[in-house]
């Protein structure tokens, strides 16, 4: 330490150098969200200290799995500065093709996974023609669609809960463990994620999606296919929508019929938490992984501490409007 | 717009029609539908299906007033709902006994309304939020509000007053009717030809050219935001005249807000702002109601009545394209 060129002048420079690039390379929406998270920890091991425990971490990450599922498809929707007010009824659809597939017999307990995302995928891309062919707003158009889905199981069910119950492969995904402990819902949605964020940054419908958000008439003039991208991240999204309820399904191994209603507004707000932009053309799929532990973790500690219902909904509210008061303020007009 | 409106209807009809054209569409298809619906009612048109049709219909109609005012200042109200079932809360409990006592229950209704619009405008104006978002995190709260008034379904309202608005007048007009005609007459004509509402008008077309010819964007939004909250506050005002009683559900909440928004859109009301009328959005809302008494009319069987439902509205929406044909530059689709 008593050298010339001291080694902890050296090491402040190099301290220096990191702080800089971290700072450069992190969103301060995503940093906050992680932040949060730990405040919400915090505060819960006050509480009781197996808010800290792995078993307890572990189960609310599974619980997340479903969230988080359904906020990648709504994330990319986002991103191109659009919204899916369909996934109430696209999730029951999810669930509820994939438990009456496995009623037909040992063909259909093979194909329920399937048989319950390409409905989603189907309706997702009903949304996809009327935003990107037709010109409806994407509001619209995904609530009309919301409102046939819903329509569709009425007839299909009968208008009671279905009565079939989730084939084995789905209880498998939702509710088993592999590899030390791990839920594989959690596994799920890692997959599910990683294949998000990799088609985001690393591939031409990732940038399309970004380039459109951003101004889909300069993406247009630019030569990319900004129709069929619109399909695709509509359809996308259906089909993880429906994945989640196909999850769901299978955690609870029957399909209910309001079943998808509690993760239409979660899921906007976890993307948004985690700093997308709900104009669309900024965002980070980190962020969205941030936004739906934080969401989760909110609702779970708050029930724990068994606050009232009405109390979990007024300190959800506040909690995001806090939290975007914070961070994602929009510019001001002088600006 | 007003320039237009000063001037007599002969010297520039066309521009009129033009202007008003999705309000007269609205206007016509209702027109058609209730025609076809009151020829083929069993009991034919007399006074009370008339009047159990306009209370519905009124409801619906108020809520799309509250949702209309926003939206023409390109914003979204998606907490139109919440409010709607706080202040049924809320008149379920203050709204009885003395006349005087009645008389300050609807006031504080009407009040807490209003507060709940301001906050949201607030929240819109200062802290730069997004209505989206910000609205879905009030609505919250204002749930969690409403939760803590009733915890279970129940309370009470002062007769005399349910039976007035619910009623008929002499001569079997509905009284309904005459509410919604007084709420025209009183709040939104006022503030459609008042400079506040024209500026609500400019911010919805072009917030930027709005603020640059310094049109008071800000009292604007706050005035449109809280007239929305008041609107929202007779409508649940009105809801436990109709029910009488309170109940705190999510689900109502809910479907009111996606249900005015679909009204609202019938009705010719741009949801990129800047364009259409409540009158609009009345006629669109009636419509939307009269959908679901011509299935009943027709002997649909129950079970399928949702699946209609959903199909008339996409293919309501998906009349607004019909302008795609007459395009001829393909980037007028990007604007």
């Amino acid at each position: 330490m008593d050298d010339a060129r001291t080694p902890g002048n050296r090491f402040a420079t190099a301290l220096d150098n990191a702080v800089a690039v971290i700072r450069r390379h992190t969103d301060p929406a995503i940093a906050s969200a992680f932040g949060c998270i730990v405040v919400v920890l915090l505060i819960g091991s006050l509480y009781s200290s197996s808010f800290l425990s792995l078993d307890y971490l572990l189960q609310q990450l599974k619980v997340a799995s479903f969230l988080g599922v359904i906020a990648t498809g709504m994330m990319i929707v986002i991103l191109l500065g659009q919204i899916d007010l369909s996934v109430p009824w696209v999730v029951a659809v999810g669930g509820m093709m994939a438990t009456a597939a496995t009623g037909w017999g040992a063909l259909g307990e093979t194909f329920a996974i399937p048989v319950g995302i390409g409905c989603g995928v189907a309706l997702g891309m009903v949304n996809g023609c009327g935003v990107a062919f037709l010109r409806i707003p994407s509001m619209v158009v995904t609530l009309a669609v919301n409102a046939v889905a819903q329509g569709l199981m009425v007839v299909h069910t009968g208008g009671f809960s279905p009565q079939d119950s989730s084939s084995p492969a789905m209880r498998f995904i939702a509710t088993g463990h592999s590899l030390l402990g791990i839920p594989n819902a959690l596994l799920a949605w890692a997959a599910v994620g990683t294949a998000a964020a990799f088609l985001l940054t690393r591939t031409t419908f990732g940038r399309t999606v970004y380039a459109i958000g951003n101004r889909e008439r300069a993406a247009y003039l630019s030569g990319a296919r900004t129709r069929l991208v619109v399909m695709a991240a509509f359809a996308i999204s259906g089909g993880l929508s429906a994945f989640g309820g196909v999850l769901l399904a299978g955690y609870a191994s029957k399909a209910a019929q309001a079943m998808g209603d509690p993760y239409l507004l979660p899921a906007i707000a976890a993307v948004v938490l985690g700093g997308t932009s709900i104009l669309g053309g900024r965002g980070n799929y980190l962020g969205t992984v941030a936004g739906v532990i934080l969401i989760t973790l909110l609702q779970s500690i708050l029930s724990v501490m068994q606050m009232e219902e009405f109390g979990r909904h007024v300190i959800y509210g506040v909690v995001i409007i806090a939290m975007l008061l914070i961070y994602g303020r929009g510019p001001r007009h002088s600006e | 717009m007003s320039a237009a409106q000063q001037k007599g209807l002969s010297s520039d009809w066309p521009h009129q029609l033009r202007e008003h054209k999705g309000t007269l569409m609205a206007f016509v298809a209702f027109v058609a539908m209730f025609t076809i619906y009151a020829a083929n009612h069993a009991a034919g048109l007399n006074a009370n299906v008339a009047t159990t049709a306009a209370n519905k219909g009124a409801l619906l109609a108020i809520v799309a007033i509250a949702q209309t005012l926003v939206v023409i200042t390109s914003g979204i109200d998606l907490s139109v709902g919440m409010v709607m079932v706080l202040a049924n809360c809320l008149a379920s409990t203050i709204v009885v006994g003395t006349p005087l006592m009645t008389a300050v229950g609807v006031a504080g209704v009407l009040l807490v309304g209003a507060l709940c619009g301001a906050i949201n405008g607030l929240i819109v104006i200062y802290g730069r939020l997004q209505p989206i978002v910000t609205t879905i995190a009030t609505g919250a709260i204002y749930y969690g509000a409403a939760l803590a008034l009733r915890r279970v379904p129940g309370g009470d309202i002062d007769a005399t007053l349910a039976d007035a608005l619910t009623g008929q007048l002499p001569g079997g007009v509905p009284a309904s009717l005459v509410l919604l005609l007084a709420l025209v007459l009183i709040v939104w004509l006022p503030f459609q030809r008042s400079s506040v509402g024209r500026a609500a008008y400019a911010v919805g077309s072009s917030e930027v050219a709005a603020y640059m010819s310094g049109v008071p964007i800000r009292r604007a939004k706050f005035v449109a935001y809280t007239l929305s909250g008041l609107l929202a506050s007779v409508a649940g005002l009105f809801l436990t005249c109709i029910t009488y009683s309170g109940e705190a559900s999510a689900a109502n909440g809910s479907t009111y807000t996606l249900y005015s928004i679909a009204a609202v859109v019938l009705g010719g009301v741009s949801l990129f702002g800047g364009s259409g009328s409540a009158v609009g959005a009345i006629f669109g809302a009636l419509m939307f109601r009269t959908i679901g008494d011509l299935l009943f009319v027709f002997n649909v069987e129950p079970l399928w009545q949702p699946l209609f439902q959903g199909i008339v509205l996409l293919a309501a929406v998906c009349v607004g394209s019909l302008r795609l044909l007459r395009i001829r530059n393909r980037l007028d689709l990007y604007g």
